[in-house]
Parts: structure tokens; C-alpha cells; sequence
């Protein structure tokens, strides 16, 4: 036992100094790594409630685009009268200074990530109540609704979209912003996964796959299911609105249904990077979308224009023929390698018995 | 209003023409089609190529074909569009739709998620980004002293719906291959032990999907709009209809449609057309939330 946790200690902290080390090695690529980060996250996150409660949701993306509305607004509306900033385009006519830019930002990311969790809970218990794909449409229709009401609301951009708060311009250093953000991105992924890890020894996980597993059985046993459900989901949402909340300081510009309430890219490859890597799995979410990012970004260049049409493809060959993922494939294929754990004293114990 | 009422009734039926498509694939096959919107839009786009013809030359190895197809009134696509979706329905079952049957709804869901993303960027590329429309040209109605203007175009959709709705319960009814369509439905494995190619019912039933879609597509262009990234929408619009009315049964179908088509063109009305599409998902949300109430007071949930 004392040996496996040696080797687990090497290896996390090799990859925290490899993530620590990685905007110096290959500095051309700051924001391509912001963005695998950014990506791991809400695949880890999604698979949390996906993968492990079994509750296939399409509308984690409602609360990616809230965090990411959220933070720009309040970035702004600390200092500026908001309604004048998106009329005027933005940064023409207000300038953060640097103490207000952090300031904003770090106020903009905390409120991101609690009223998106808030959100959560509060709808958690209707939405919740329907199950399979019932759930799963209901939330697609969340996420687009959303999108489109965004849309509409004059305060936050409307059509033309919402300019954030430019990175300040006293800090001349060029690789500043993209080390900002791509710290600011790796420690919420450091966050993401030693909170989901310990969800993954914890009791918590074991309720979330009894829901998925049967969920009127564990209701049967005594479990409270809908406040599992709920707590689940609210999880789901903290990490989503923060990762949103970044991403709309990376990318300076949001857009209702391009940027913010992305269903047709954000919400579909949280999805696919973790049935890639396999759902119910620690790493499976963390390996889909690293192989999903290196495969997009090395394949997108090549195929322009053809994009989407290789993405609508992959998903068909991803889910009608690698619906187990890799960790499922690696799990069948090596399964004392990689199968459950099974504790042998346990399991003696109960053959006693009989 | 009552252009409002008139607008949304007319609309209705066109929505239950695509619902009854989703309900049909749904009760029978058990798979939910969301690229059930795109078919519509590209069954639309097949009349509107009607109606601007084809004027192109393939070159192939030196030898040059010319393909020119002279432009016609779109209401042929009524027609024709049917009979070239029913092909392009069956040839989608036998790509990927046959492989998902069986399996979990989520992945029908997904699988069809990524047809639809497919076909929304190959209808951008050929069809080109801008909203088109075919002009029918049948004028309109003029009624209650010209306070209500109704495009007889409209009128000319509410009637084709009718008309292929009515033919096709008929069809089911009497024809050998509608029976065999209802005994899958019934119990696939049954059927199959009586003799019934199931997977060639599971064929012709998305087959005959696509042909509605495609109906109603070219009905679509010429009373509404069309653009690549539209479909969305409608399959929403089917989807919720469906779960409203239950499958298979029409006239519940047909009701619950014109509902939808009125509640849209008050949403319209009312909150403005900039939010048109954000209350039809609302509705979808609330229409499930409700649902959902209503059957947990019996420790339910919607199955």
C-alpha cells in the first residue's frame, strides 16, 4: 500500500511542476495550454454528475456562460456604470487600472462561481425530478434558451456582444496576461481535481453511483436521492462558472451564443471529451480532453473550413462505436491493471458468510 | 390578434406534420432524432433548389456533363422533396442510425447531435449562409374587412399537412408494411419471431420520417424561411409537441401543434421576435417541470 502511494506522490508532483514549468517551455502555446486546462476542468466536472450520477446533462453550459457573463459584468459594474461600457464598445472610453483590473477580476471570478452553484440549487429540484434522456433534453433546452435570452438583454451587450475588461496596459511584460491566465486556469484545475478526487473516496461517490446505478433501489435504502442530486449538480456548476469566468477574461470578447452559451462547441465537448476518456473514471475525463485538444488543434488547421463537419463525424464514431471510452477499453482490455479495486479481506469475509 | 391566432393555427399544423415524424421514429424505433430539424431544413433547401433550378457542369476525367434543371414552381416540392428525403432517411439508417436502436436513448441523442452538426455545415456549404426563401407567389387572403392579411401560401401548407397526414394514418392502417410498422412497434421481438424484417421496418419507418421532414420542409420554404442553422428548433418544437400529445396519437398531435404555433406567434407578439426562439425552449423547460410535478405527487417520473 505504502508503495502505490509513493508512486502516486512522484507522479502528482511531477505533473504540478511539468503544469508549473509548462508556460516556460513552450511559451508560444499559453493559450492553447489556458485552454486544455480550462477543458479538463469541465470535462472532470461534467463527468462528476455525467459519469458518476448518470444524470447526462447538456446544459452545463448554461452555467459556463453565466460565470463568464458574471465576471465580465461585475469586472465592470465595480467601477463603471455598465450600461454605458457596452454602449460605448467597451474599453474606448473606461480604463481599469491595474489594482482595478485584479480587484474586479478576483471579486467577478468568487461571484462566478457562487451564484452559478446558487442557480444550481435553486433549479436543481425541478429539473432533477426528470430522468434519462427526459434530462437530458431539458437541459439542452436550458442551455439554448439561455443563450438566446442573453441575447436579448440590452444591459450585457445584447447582439453585438459584450467587450471585457482589456488586460491593463501598465504591465508591459507581453507574456503577462497569457502567464495570468494560464496560472489562474491550472490552479483551478489543481482545485477541480483534488476536490473530485476526493469525491472519488468518499462516500458521495458511492451515493452518486447507486443513483446512477438504480436510483428507486437507493431511494429504497434510505437514501435521499434529490438532495444528492442537488449537491452533485451544485458542484458541477462552481467549477463550470469559474472555468467560464476565465475564459471570458482569455478570449476579451463575449458573444450570447458564440462564445458564452456555446451549446454546439463547449457544451457538446464536455460531453465527448469525457465519454472519450470514459465516463465514471478519475482520469478518463483528463485524458479525453487532452487527446481531444491535441487532435483538434493539430487537426483544425488542415481541415478549414471542414471543421464542424469532422467534429458532427467524430461524435457519431465516438459515441456509436467508443461509447466505454479509453479507461473503458483499458479497463476490459487489462483489468488487473486497471479494473476496480477489490479489497480480497472483504471479500473473504463475505464468502465466510454464506 | 386574430392574425396573431390565425398566424399560429396555420403554423400548428406544419409543426404536427414534423411531430408526428418524431413520434412515429420515437414509438417505433425508440431512438430520439435530434438532426430531426435539419432533415426538415434540407428538405426545404431541395424545393428551394426547385425553384432556383440547377444550371452546373461536372467535370470528370476531361468529360464534362452539363446538368442543367429548369426552374419550377417550389409547390412541386411538395412532391419530389419526399421522395428524395425517403432515400436520404433510409441511407442515414443504414449509415449510423441502425447501430444506436438498441442502445441507450443518451446515444441516440448524441449520435444524432453530430448528424446534425454534419448536415448544418454541408448545407452551409452548398446552400451558402443567407436566409432564403422560395416565392410561391399565390398572394394572399384578405379577411374581416382587411384588418387580416393571410398569405394563401399558408393556407396551402395547413392543407398539404392535412392532406399527407390523413394519407399517411391511412397508410398505416390498411398496408401491409404499416402493419408491420405497428407490430414492431408493439414488440419488436415478437414481430420478429412472426416473420417481420424488422430492420427493414426500422428502415422504411425512418425513411418515411424523413419523408415528412421533407414535406414539410418544402412547405417551410415557401411560406417561412430557411437557413443552415435553423433546424434546431424545429426538432424542439416536434420533441415537445410529442411529450404533450404521447405517441401515436394524432389528433392529440394536431391539437397540442396548433397550441405551440399559437403560443409562439404571442410569445412574438408580445415579448418581441428577438426572444421568439428563447420561449420556445422556456416552454419546453416548463412543459417538462411540469410534468415532472405533477407525476412525483404519484412517486412517478416521466419514463
Amino acid at each position: 500500500m505504502n508503495a502505490i502511494k509513493q508512486k502516486d506522490l512522484i507522479l502528482y508532483s511531477g505533473l504540478i511542476i511539468l503544469g508549473l514549468a509548462a508556460p516556460f517551455l513552450f511559451s508560444a502555446f499559453k493559450v492553447q495550454l489556458t485552454y486544455l486546462c480550462v477543458l479538463i476542468v469541465l470535462a472532470m466536472t461534467w463527468n462528476l454528475q455525467g459519469g458518476e450520477m448518470g444524470y447526462n446533462s447538456f446544459g452545463n453550459i448554461l452555467f459556463y456562460g453565466l460565470g463568464m457573463y458574471l465576471t465580465a459584468s461585475v469586472q465592470v459594474g465595480m467601477f463603471f456604470p455598465l450600461a454605458e461600457w457596452t454602449e460605448s464598445g467597451g474599453e474606448k472610453t473606461f480604463v481599469h487600472t491595474t489594482a482595478q483590473y485584479f480587484q474586479g477580476i478576483s471579486v467577478g471570478l468568487l461571484v462566478a462561481a457562487i451564484v452559478p452553484t446558487l442557480v444550481a440549487g435553486a433549479i436543481g429540484y425541478a429539473i432533477l425530478g426528470l430522468r434519462g434522456h427526459y434530462f437530458a433534453i431539458c437541459t439542452l433546452g436550458l442551455g439554448i434558451a439561455a443563450g438566446e435570452i442573453a441575447g436579448g438583454i440590452e444591459i450585457i451587450g445584447a447582439g453585438q456582444g459584450f467587450t471585457t475588461p482589456p488586460f491593463p496596459a501598465e504591465i508591459v511584460d507581453p507574456e503577462a496576461r497569457g502567464q495570468f491566465f494560464y496560472f489562474l486556469s491550472f490552479l483551478v484545475l489543481v482545485l477541480a481535481f483534488v476536490f473530485v478526487k476526493y469525491i472519488y473516496g468518499s462516500r458521495f461517490r458511492l451515493i452518486l453511483n447507486a443513483i446512477r446505478d438504480n436510483e428507486d433501489k437507493a431511494e429504497a435504502m434510505g437514501i435521499q436521492t434529490m438532495k444528492y442530486k442537488i449537491v452533485g449538480w451544485m458542484c458541477s456548476a462552481f467549477f463550470c462558472g469559474l472555468a467560464g469566468g476565465i475564459m471570458g477574461g482569455l478570449i476579451g470578447y463575449i458573444d450570447s451564443t458564440d462564445v458564452a452559451f456555446d451549446g454546439r462547441e463547449m457544451g457538446v465537448f464536455m460531453v465527448l471529451m469525457a465519454i472519450l476518456g470514459g465516463k465514471g473514471t478519475l482520469w478518463g475525463p483528463v485524458i479525453g480532453a487532452t487527446l481531444f485538444h491535441f487532435f483538434k488543434e493539430g487537426l483544425w488547421t488542415f481541415i478549414l473550413g471542414w471543421q464542424y463537419v469532422a467534429l458532427g463525424v467524430l461524435i457519431v464514431v465516438i459515441v456509436v462505436y467508443f461509447p466505454e471510452g479509453l479507461m473503458g477499453w483499458l479497463r476490459e482490455k487489462y483489468p488487473d491493471r486497471f479494473g476496480e479495486v477489490i479489497d480480497e479481506k472483504d471479500r473473504k469475509a463475505q464468502v465466510e458468510i454464506k | 390578434m386574430v392574425q396573431a391566432s390565425l398566424d399560429g393555427i396555420l403554423l400548428g399544423i406544419l409543426f404536427a406534420l414534423i411531430a408526428y415524424g418524431m413520434a412515429l421514429q420515437w414509438g417505433v424505433m425508440n431512438i430520439i432524432n435530434i438532426a430531426q430539424g435539419d432533415l426538415v431544413i434540407l428538405g426545404g433547401y431541395i424545393a428551394y433548389t426547385l425553384f432556383i433550378g440547377i444550371d452546373l457542369t461536372l467535370r470528370f476525367k476531361g468529360i464534362e456533363i452539363p446538368i442543367v434543371i429548369p426552374p419550377i414552381h417550389p409547390a412541386w416540392g411538395v412532391i419530389i422533396s419526399p421522395i428524395i428525403m425517403y432515400f436520404v432517411g433510409v441511407g442515414l439508417y443504414k449509415l449510423v442510425i441502425n447501430k444506436v436502436v438498441d442502445r441507450d436513448l443518451f446515444i441516440s441523442i448524441l449520435a444524432t447531435f453530430g448528424i446534425a452538426i454534419v448536415f448544418q455545415q454541408l448545407m452551409n456549404f452548398i446552400f451558402g449562409a443567407d436566409v432564403v426563401v422560395a416565392q410561391s407567389e399565390y398572394g394572399t387572403t384578405m379577411l374581416f374587412d382587411n384588418s387580416v392579411t393571410l398569405p394563401n401560401s399558408k393556407i396551402f401548407a395547413a392543407v398539404i399537412s392535412v392532406i399527407y397526414a390523413i394519407a399517411l394514418v391511412i397508410y398505416m392502417k390498411k398496408s401491409r408494411l404499416g402493419r408491420a410498422i405497428r407490430a414492431t412497434a408493439q414488440n419488436a421481438r415478437a414481430a420478429k419471431i412472426l416473420g417481420v424484417d424488422t430492420e427493414k421496418v426500422y428502415a422504411a419507418t425512418f425513411g418515411i420520417n424523413a419523408a415528412l421532414c421533407g414535406v414539410a420542409g418544402a412547405l417551410i420554404a415557401i411560406t417561412l424561411t430557411l437557413h443552415p442553422y435553423v433546424g434546431l428548433p424545429y426538432t424542439v418544437r416536434s420533441f415537445m409537441i410529442v411529450i404533450v400529445a404521447g405517441l401515436g396519437n394524432l389528433p392529440a398531435v394536431a391539437i397540442s401543434g396548433m397550441g405551440l404555433g399559437l403560443f409562439e406567434e404571442f410569445a412574438d407578439y408580445i415579448l418581441g421576435t428577438e426572444f421568439r426562439i428563447g420561449a420556445v425552449f422556456m416552454l419546453l423547460v416548463f412543459i417538462l417541470v411540469y410534468r415532472r410535478f405533477k407525476l412525483s405527487k404519484k412517486r412517478e417520473y416521466l419514463k
